[in-house]
């Protein structure tokens, strides 16, 4: 549909049994592949309060007392512990690269090539260097003998929730890493322009593309932002 | 509708066609269809045998691929059923190991409920009717659509292999209750339950891939004037379906992964602190009432998740066959939506003895009665459209039939165990064996077999033969009932299910375990019987009968593509235009019994239709 004729529907509530009563298209306009993400975040979203959820309930039902996260992700700066400031930094770089991205966006939708391309690559360096930080925390605690199995500070379940959670999180920040350099190559290569097609599913490039990968990364962004404030805060 | 309404669309659809200048000429008015949204699907053209068939992105082919690995799987899982069967009657003979009649058990149902029926519905009729019924060239990213079904095959050669590793496949049942799945002492404890968790993430994973597919295809792709209420109720189904499986199987993934975990690197999501064998175990302070919650979680919605693409087909075989529109579409909509709901607040009813406070239980007690209402209405509505219908005992017709006896059988036995005070002594008895094979087993085997009866012409160009199908129906429907009302009874007096071998007891009269060989001299029956379909579908497809175009004179798309079976891209050059539902079925005042869902208005001037 192009944009005159979106202009002519009906807005607001009254745009819900329009659509709904509509032929064709339910989202009037809306990309495919953007519904599509759509949906799998909202299905994404079940899995992580899934997650979470749990991460509760054993928190509830286990025996030992939790430890104190405050204490356990504190980290020395010139010799005073500081809590959760690697967290901190870790949280302050994912939401800049959720700024950087929406900027490639915008770029993109412009057609701006150059600005895009630098801005995914920034988002992309963004993402790396979060879960480089994670890694370098893995790493710190599994030092100080905290395993998914037991841990030092109390309950066996918190190094348990806090590989498994952390881990699927970190696995979705990194899939979204490869996928951000392969969309910088494509963009640099002019793929988004030309409409060149996929290797394997013949589809032609579209800088919706870039707003879909968009919306992944905003959402691993925002359930960063619930594991923070449920495993670290709490 | 009164005629003053049907004049008011009328003039607005004139205006609208005046400024839309769409289509011309006098019919311009009634036949008004909105234009083209965007423009024609790119399609991937295969090049090679291997792209055709094998790595096929054609939704088609990619549902018939489901459909057959399903089935094969299926077939083992019946071969399963028959050696615990044959256990069960002669436990004398010592067929099975203890051990073995527990791996059979799980693999029995695990196999049936997610790699036979979920994957036979969703992905076998999903892929091969979705674009089809929505006037759609293929899904909306067929090479995804491809990659789901690479995922399932994997799924289920990892599940199999679980029959070949050190200790076999797991027997902890095919809800995988923990502690036990995982603690020795149950069959496949080490690596068959991880094969097991593995494969059904993979499935999962795999599941997911199609399901975004199928929900953006009908959302977004449909045909012109393919409005979602004109839309047949097989799509409803599916879609629905595929929500609540996109909804409900992240409870299971998690469930998985976090169990995969207590199993392979000690962590104790779920396993509390245990002595096993006279020693401690290095578990401590988990919580296996947290795997039942994301268990069932999961667990009922896949029960809709079956039944609700059955519901869907059932109530279009009937319609065709009937020659009647089906009774009040809108509300048959709106109860699938409702029971999909309603599903994801009902889970704990399968929970009554895990110790839940009975407050707890009563709560999902009403809402389990509740969701009795509007599955009853389609009943109900299944049983108007039958009414001074024009039935043709056709062979999709026999089964749908046979589908809503069985299916009100299932659903009345639902009542007592929905209710607390009820369910608890017959609780683990052969009553809830009985009760969920024939709501959740015959039932929808009937519809696959009735829709299998009903597409095989679209697949294939061939009839299947009606002798054989007329001696499947009967044995497999009449079959089901001797096997599963004698397990009524043996529940009631207190058979206890699960048991690999009733030894005698002052609580359970021996005579009602002499129903058993009756039960497994009928299960063999109806078991052998599916061969006899199985003959069928290779010998028809090969031989069979030619069949016309559009044999059983419906209305939807996928019986109005340009061949038959329906080519790459399905429609020919051009799209179909859709002008109303698939249910015109004897209109008053139409020339034939049936109106296309392509015939405009104006050729059917003097026909009093619905307006949809």
């Amino acid at each position: 549909m192009d944009q005159a004729a979106l202009k002519k529907l009906p807005r607001g509530w009254k745009s819900i049994p329009s659509d709904l009563g509509s032929d064709q298209t339910a989202f009037k306009g809306v990309n495919w592949g953007k519904g599509m993400m759509w949906i799998f975040l909202l299905s994404d979203t079940f899995i992580f309060s899934c997650f979470l959820l749990s991460y509760m309930t054993g928190r509830g039902s286990t025996v030992q007392p939790w430890p104190n996260p405050s204490e356990v992700f504190a980290l020395d700066a010139f010799g005073v512990p500081v809590p959760l400031l690697l967290i901190a930094i870790m949280t302050f770089v994912l939401i800049t690269s959720s700024g950087t991205m929406a900027m490639a966006v915008k770029y993109g939708y412009e057609k701006n090539k150059k600005l895009c391309g630098i801005f995914l690559l920034l988002t992309a360096l963004g993402g790396l260097t979060f879960v480089g930080m994670q890694a370098f925390e893995w790493s710190k605690l599994i030092h100080e003998g905290v395993r998914p199995w037991e841990n030092p500070f109390g309950a066996p379940q918190f190094g348990s929730f806090f590989f498994m959670i952390t881990g699927f999180h970190g696995t979705h920040v990194s899939i979204g890493v490869i996928f951000l350099f392969i969309f910088t190559r494509k963009v640099f290569r002019g793929d988004f322009d030309s409409g060149r097609k996929g290797y394997f599913t013949s589809m032609k490039s579209n800088y919706v593309a870039i707003e879909i990968l968009g919306l992944y990364w905003h959402f691993v962004d925002l359930v960063w932002v619930f594991i923070f404030a449920f495993f670290y805060l709490w | 509708m009164s005629d003053e309404f049907e004049h008011k669309i009328e003039t607005k659809a004139d205006t609208i066609a005046d400024a839309g200048s769409v289509t011309s000429g006098s019919t311009a008015g009634i036949d008004y269809v909105p234009a083209h949204e965007r423009p024609d699907q790119e399609l991937y053209h295969s090049h090679s045998w291997w792209t055709t068939y094998v790595f096929s992105q054609d939704a088609k082919y990619i549902g018939i691929q489901y459909a057959l690995t399903a089935i094969g799987t299926g077939l083992i899982g019946l071969v399963l059923s028959w050696m615990m069967r044959l256990q069960l009657a002669f436990p004398g003979l010592g067929i099975l190991e203890p051990s073995s009649y527990y791996q059979f058990i799980t693999m029995h149902g695990m196999i049936m409920v997610i790699y036979l029926l979920t994957a036979l519905f969703l992905g076998g009729f999903g892929n091969l009717l979705i674009p089809l019924m929505c006037g759609a060239r293929d899904m909306a990213f067929p090479y995804v659509n491809m990659i789901s079904y690479w995922a399932f095959l994997l799924a289920v050669i990892i599940l199999l292999a679980s029959f070949f590793v050190p200790g076999g496949p797991t027997g902890a049942g095919w809800t995988l209750y923990p502690p036990q799945a995982i603690t020795s002492g149950t069959p496949g404890s080490s690596a068959g339950i991880v094969l097991m968790l593995i494969s059904l993430c993979v499935f999962v994973a795999g599941f997911t891939m199609g399901g975004l597919n199928y929900i953006i295809t009908m959302l977004q792709s449909r045909a012109r004037g393919m409005t979602l209420m004109r839309l047949p109720l097989t799509c409803w189904g599916i879609f629905t379906a595929t929500v609540l499986a996109l909804l409900a199987f992240p409870a299971l993934l998690v469930g998985c992964i976090m169990m995969t975990l207590d199993s392979l690197l000690g962590t104790s999501f779920f396993m509390p602190a245990m002595i096993s064998m006279g020693e401690h175990l290095s578990y401590d302070g988990g919580s296996p009432l947290l795997f039942q919650h994301l268990f069932w979680f999961f667990g009922h919605p896949e029960v809709y998740i079956i039944a609700l693409p059955a519901f869907g087909i059932i109530s279009d075989l009937i319609s065709v066959h009937a020659r009647k529109n089906i009774f009040g579409y809108r509300m048959m909509v709106w109860a699938i939506v409702g029971i999909g709901a309603l599903s994801f607040f009902v889970w704990a009813h399968h929970m009554y003895v895990s110790g839940m406070t009975p407050w707890f239980g009563y709560f999902f007690a009403t809402t389990t009665l509740i969701i009795a209402v509007p599955t009853a209405i389609k009943v109900y509505n299944w049983v108007l459209t039958l009414w001074r219908g024009n039935i043709q005992l056709t062979l999709p017709m026999l089964f749908s039939l046979a589908f809503i006896v069985t299916f009100v059988n299932g659903g009345l036995t639902g009542i007592f165990l929905g209710n607390v005070t009820v369910d608890v002594p017959l609780s683990d008895t052969y009553f809830v064996v009985a009760h969920f094979h024939m709501v959740m087993g015959i039932a929808p085997i009937l519809v696959v077999f009735g829709a299998i009866y009903h597409w095989f012409p679209l697949i294939t160009g061939r009839m299947l033969n009606e002798g054989m199908g007329r001696i499947h129906f009967w044995i497999t429907f009449l079959g089901s009932y001797a096997i599963y009302f004698p397990m009524h009874y043996q529940g009631f007096v207190g058979v206890p299910r699960r048991y690999f071998e009733i030894y005698d007891s002052p609580y359970i009269a021996t005579s009602t375990l002499h129903l058993n060989v009756f039960i497994t001299i009928a299960a063999l029956i109806v078991g052998a019987a599916q061969l006899v379909f199985l003959f069928n579908l290779i010998y028809s497809a090969r031989a069979g009968e030619k069949s016309e175009k559009n044999p059983w004179k419906a209305n939807s798309l996928e019986w109005l593509t340009p061949e038959m079976p329906p080519g790459h891209g399905n429609f020919g050059k051009e799209l179909p235009v859709v002008y109303r539902w698939a249910y015109d079925f004897n209109v008053p005042g139409a020339d034939k019994d049936y109106i296309p869902q392509t015939v405009p208005p104006s050729e059917v001037r003097s026909a009093k239709v619905e307006k949809t």
